[in-house]
């Protein structure tokens, strides 16, 4: 345990030391003021029985501005260990490659972490303010943001899989977008395919982050979309760790 | 120390080392030497339970590389060739991570960054980003990193490769005395370094090992065979035809000529067949290094061919044999 959290704490400074963090930093935030702003600036337009949670977490601004953040965070993670030659020294030192692969993940997850905790003060603020609900409840409100954090774990850990298998930064985010794009939209087909069969909407609604995100905002806390991110970021997460530990003795 | 059985290693279709077996005992100083592609980083990076072998087994302080790789690099500090580093961290910080990875902590925590700073001569640059070092310094971050856990035993991957002279002096002082505490294998193309540090050497090429000695007792063998240096007018002749043809002489070789590189050899690692476009000096003096066959001796042969041909000879000399030429031997494509 000492020695992952010492292991986390580089991968964290790490994050901190490029200038590209802050980039993401003040663009995410932009983004997420934005998304504020036209939300709450839509729901004065008249009554209407949306809370700001609900738009918030509901809209292109927010998907917009979700999507490219995984890569950005995770495309560097392993990537750049193979391409400095770190790997020998990292791997070398009295440590487990599971402490390794546990304290990326955590430090992508970590810093992700960190870029939304501002947005809980746009909700804070508009209690404030206007003396209404943001959430229909403190669990509309919370079920977001643990949905948040699930979400961000699940599409993350598929971010670190692409970038243990190459050791090009670029072509790791590359790969992470597509995947993300790929489970995202894989999603969205139980809409296109409206004559499918019950079965296998049933099946991809698992995978419909969308869906997931309009329930959790409203309140509904449903487990088996916990128990899907959760079992899906447990299967992503060996994986890499086979991949890492194969292209360690390929090398 | 190491105990290694039958190591092999196989990359996809290409074998890197091949059945190697030797020891190194607790407090040796073992050297590495090879021509490029012989082996030696593989079988550290063996060794340092970076990658598994595929055959053969190898144990490290008592414990199996492959089974006990935890217990292993809790006694090893290894500097991989090329010295990767964080280049983003600064130096004391870097090595502070080090230190705390390999299971330091507190007031022994400091202590030891800065034991091994002073030992690496790193204070100067201790405050620096690693990625604004000059080479030599990283080298010596490397090195210190290595050191940082206090380890029993070190594997040194070209240590001494990028620092300047006195650098060099000062790291393969550091590690004589570090031989008195630690074992110590380390990798080198540079010769000289290997007969004044190492209590052994061992030889590979092409993932076998070709020798296994103390520098004393390869140089001893090859005493023999050593080499002889002529320095003649030839006149018209070339000389390389009629030196070859002197009994006991395996291969002749001409030095720089005109633009006179003494000493180097125009193709030391050539197939036996001088450069015949080698120029006289301005003098019409040509320079030869001739190798010699173990236990020959032609210098009175070579005089004769010199008053029969009309050559006037400046120099006749046999050369020390130095671990170099048993480098050569050794590894000579034939
Ligand atoms: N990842 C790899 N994949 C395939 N072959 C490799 C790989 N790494 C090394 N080799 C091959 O293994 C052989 C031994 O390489 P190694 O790096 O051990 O040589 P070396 O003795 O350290 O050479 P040098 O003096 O140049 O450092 C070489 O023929 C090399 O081409
Ligand atoms: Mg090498």
């Amino acid at each position: 345990m000492r020695k992952f959290l010492i292991l986390l704490e580089r991968e964290m400074k790490s994050y901190f030391y490029s200038p590209i963090a802050y980039v993401v930093l003040c663009f995410f935030l932009v983004l997420t003021g934005f998304n504020a702003y036209t939300m709450i600036s839509a729901l004065n337009r008249g009554p209407t029985d949306i809370t700001l949670v609900e738009a918030f977490f509901n809209n292109a601004i927010f998907w917009f501005a979700f999507i490219p953040l995984i890569p950005l965070l995770t495309m560097r993670l392993y990537s750049e260990e193979f391409k400095l030659g770190t790997i020998e020294t990292l791997t070398t030192a009295p440590v487990n490659d599971w402490q390794v692969v546990a304290s990326k993940f955590a430090g992508a997850l970590l810093f992700y972490v960190v870029l939304w905790t501002p947005t809980v003060l746009y909700f804070v603020i508009f209690k404030y303010v206007t003396k209404e609900h943001a959430g229909q409840a403190l669990g509309a409100f919370g079920g977001s943001y643990l949905l948040l954090l699930l979400m961000g774990a699940f599409y993350l850990s598929l971010g670190c899989l692409a970038s243990v298998v190459t050791s090009n930064q670029i072509i790791a985010a590359i790969i992470a977008l597509v995947l993300v794009v790929v489970f995202f939209f894989t999603g969205l087909l139980g809409y296109i395919l409206g004559t499918a069969s019950q079965g296998f909407r049933d099946f991809i609604s698992y995978f419909s982050t969308i869906d997931h995100m309009r329930s959790f905002t409203r309140g509904l806390i449903d487990t088996r979309p916990i128990v899907f991110y959760l079992t899906m970021i447990g299967f992503f997460q060996v994986l890499t760790f086979q991949i890492f530990q194969f292209r360690k003795w390929k090398s | 120390m190491i105990k290694v059985e039958n190591l092999s290693k196989r990359y996809a279709g290409h074998t890197a080392i091949k059945d190697l077996s030797f020891e190194v005992e607790r407090g040796e100083i073992v050297g590495f030497l090879g021509p490029n592609g012989a082996g030696k980083s593989t079988t550290m990076k063996i060794l340092s339970c970076f990658m598994p072998a595929t055959g053969g087994r190898a144990s490290v302080a008592g414990y199996d590389v492959f089974t006990q790789a935890l217990e292993v690099r809790q006694h090893l500090g290894y500097m991989p060739e090329n010295v990767p580093l964080y280049t983003e961290m600064r130096v004391n910080e870097y090595l502070e991570h080090r230190a705390a990875l390999k299971g330091l902590g507190g007031k022994k925590l400091k202590m030891r960054v800065g034991e091994v700073k002073e030992l690496t001569s790193l204070n100067d640059v201790q405050r620096k980003i690693i990625g604004t070092l000059s080479k030599g310094y990283r080298q010596r971050v490397g090195l210190a990193d290595a050191l940082v856990g206090e380890p029993d035993l070190l594997i040194l991957d070209e240590p001494t490769i990028g620092l300047d002279p006195n650098q060099i002096r000062q790291v393969r002082d550091l590690i004589k005395n570090l031989g008195q505490k630690h074992t110590i294998l380390l990798s080198t193309h540079i010769l000289p370094e290997v007969e004044m540090t190492c209590s052994r050497v061992i030889i590979l090429h092409k993932g076998r090992i070709e020798a296994s000695d103390t520098p004393q007792n390869l140089l001893s063998q090859l005493r023999a065979v050593g080499n002889i240096r002529l320095e003649a007018n030839t006149g018209a002749d070339t000389g390389l035809e009629q030196l070859q043809k002197v009994p006991g002489i395996k291969e002749v070789t001409l030095d720089g000529g005109a633009n006179g590189a003494e000493g180097v050899p125009a193709a030391v690692n050539g197939n036996g067949k001088a450069a015949e476009s080698a120029l006289p000096d301005a003098d019409g003096y040509r320079t030869f290094n001739l190798r010699v066959e173990a236990g020959a001796d032609p210098r009175a042969e070579l005089f004769r061919l010199a008053v029969e041909r009309k050559w006037t000879l400046r120099e006749l000399a046999r050369r020390r044999a130095t671990l170099e030429d048993v480098f050569v031997e050794i590894t000579h494509a034939e």
